[in-house]
């Protein structure tokens, strides 16, 4: 399978990389419409600004690649800003327009709890999740975020309880995105993977 | 349902191997960075930070490369830091493999500094860690690896470099630093109220029972440690267990 990690400039692909090499699946860097284009399945990682985050993709012509292949069908893994991206638009970055896979914005939080919301948190699930398969209901995850996205709709699949509840797990087709990070959840976010790439494969 | 507090080991380095001592003096050898990084990451640490005490600009090739070493072994998240001066050698850090950096001296000198790390990574990335002393009815914060007074009150800089930008504080007590008698829970409290983003507490550390004292009265969202995890006079799981069993709440690893 040819699954490969957008890369725009930043994010931090080595540790998703890593990730998935433990699991036994090697990956690749798509940075170019063409190589987009190519893929049996992509993940969307992210760290940062949702601003920064756009623009890159901007710059690098991916947007409009990126929903082309959403609507082709290929399976798509947002992680963190990787998810915030997906929506149309996001407090942190008012004048620039994201993905709009979802038609909701991302807020920031309110300061209710401590901010940034940064460490484990457990989940709080609304419907069935296919990423979410074999993993216990009491798992934590890590989280490290100001921004969220309070709805989803039929999309929101588990929501976290932190400054008030806020989309963690999202899924709609072959649309995926996790609000904390699979990569540093230890054994847990190792099961989200493998999840996510069972479904590119087809095997879910 | 709700956030867990986190227990942090801490690997202070001299760039390339764990050194260990008592009141920032008296480093001796603890191992690998790598190795021991490996078996906290599979005995259930919440994080792990990597931190260089040399912190020389001839060394910092090096410490990259042991951060990368460090990166390659956890699936959990990894702060790193020592010595960072600017932005770039931020990026230098986080690109090798670290989660978030930390920051020191350099952000007391030029609080600006903190600024321009949260618009280049975001706070979520930037640790302002503050080294502290009692002096007096107060806290003051200690640079250069804790050997210059700056006469600056801990509390208040904490405050002020939240405003500046960062995301989380860690606060070392160096009159606890390596005694094994406690965390300094007046220091921790006093530093958790007077700012809105996470706390880790720094010194001290020793039994279960500190870590229940820092996480109460305390008010810290995490702990951090080395010796007694190097050591293996404290083992995770036992600690998380008590932790749990004393309605704290902590993420139990198998």
């Amino acid at each position: 399978m040819n699954i490969a990690l957008v890369e725009y400039g930043a994010g931090n692909l080595p540790s998703v990389e890593r990730a998935l090499s433990r699991l036994g699946v090697e990956s690749r860097r798509a940075s170019t419409p063409e190589a987009l284009a190519g893929c049996d399945a992509l993940i969307l990682p992210g760290v940062g600004h949702f601003g920064a985050l756009m623009r890159s993709l901007g710059e690098r012509s991916l947007v409009a690649p990126l929903r082309e292949a959403v609507s082709r069908g290929t399976p798509l893994l947002g992680i963190c800003l990787g998810l915030q991206a997906m929506f149309a638009t996001s407090d942190e970055a008012p004048g620039d327009a994201g993905l709009a896979l979802f038609p909701q914005k991302v807020s920031a939080l309110p300061p209710a709890d401590r901010l940034p919301h940064m460490g484990w948190n457990q989940l709080r699930r609304a419907r069935p999740s296919k990423l979410l398969e074999g993993v216990p209901q009491d798992a934590y995850f890590y989280f490290a975020h100001s921004y969220a996205a309070l709805d989803a709709g039929e999309a929101g699949v588990a929501y976290c309880d932190h400054c008030g509840s806020f989309v963690a797990v999202l899924e709609q087709g072959n649309v995926f995105a996790t609000q904390f990070h699979p990569e540093k959840s230890g054994p847990v976010g190792a099961q989200i993977l493998s999840n996510f790439v069972r479904q590119a494969d087809g095997k879910g | 349902m709700s956030l867990a507090h986190r227990i942090i080991p801490c690997l202070d380095t001299d760039g390339e191997r764990v050194v260990k001592g008592v009141n920032f003096v008296n480093l001796r050898d603890a191992g690998d960075p790598a190795a021991l990084a490996a078996r906290y990451n599979i005995e259930g640490a919440d994080e792990l930070v990597v931190l260089d005490i040399a912190a020389s600009r001839d060394h910092r090739p090096t410490f990259l490369e042991t951060i990368r070493r460090v990166a390659a072994e956890l699936a959990i998240p990894l702060t790193a830091g020592g010595g960072v001066a600017n932005v770039d050698e931020g990026r230098a850090i986080l690109r090798a493999g670290a989660d978030k950096l930390t920051v020191n001296t350099a952000a007391i000198r030029n609080p600006p500094l903190l600024t321009a790390l949260a618009a280049e990574f975001g706070s979520q990335a930037v640790v302002l860690a503050i080294d502290a002393k009692r002096v007096g009815n107060r806290w003051e914060a200690f640079v250069r690896g804790g050997s210059v007074h700056t006469g600056i009150d801990a509390v208040e800089w904490a405050r002020q470099g939240v405003d500046c930008g960062a995301g989380e504080i860690l606060i070392t007590s160096m009159d606890k630093d390596g005694t094994r008698s406690g965390f300094d829970c007046p220091l921790t409290a006093a530093i958790s109220r007077a700012v809105s983003v996470p706390v880790i507490a720094s010194g001290g550390a020793d039994t279960p029972e500190t870590f229940l004292e820092v996480f109460s009265g305390g008010r810290a969202d995490a702990a951090l440690a080395a010796s007694i995890f190097h050591d293996s006079i404290q083992g995770l799981g036992e600690l998380k267990r008590y932790l749990g069993e004393h309605a704290i709440s902590v993420r139990q690893t198998a």
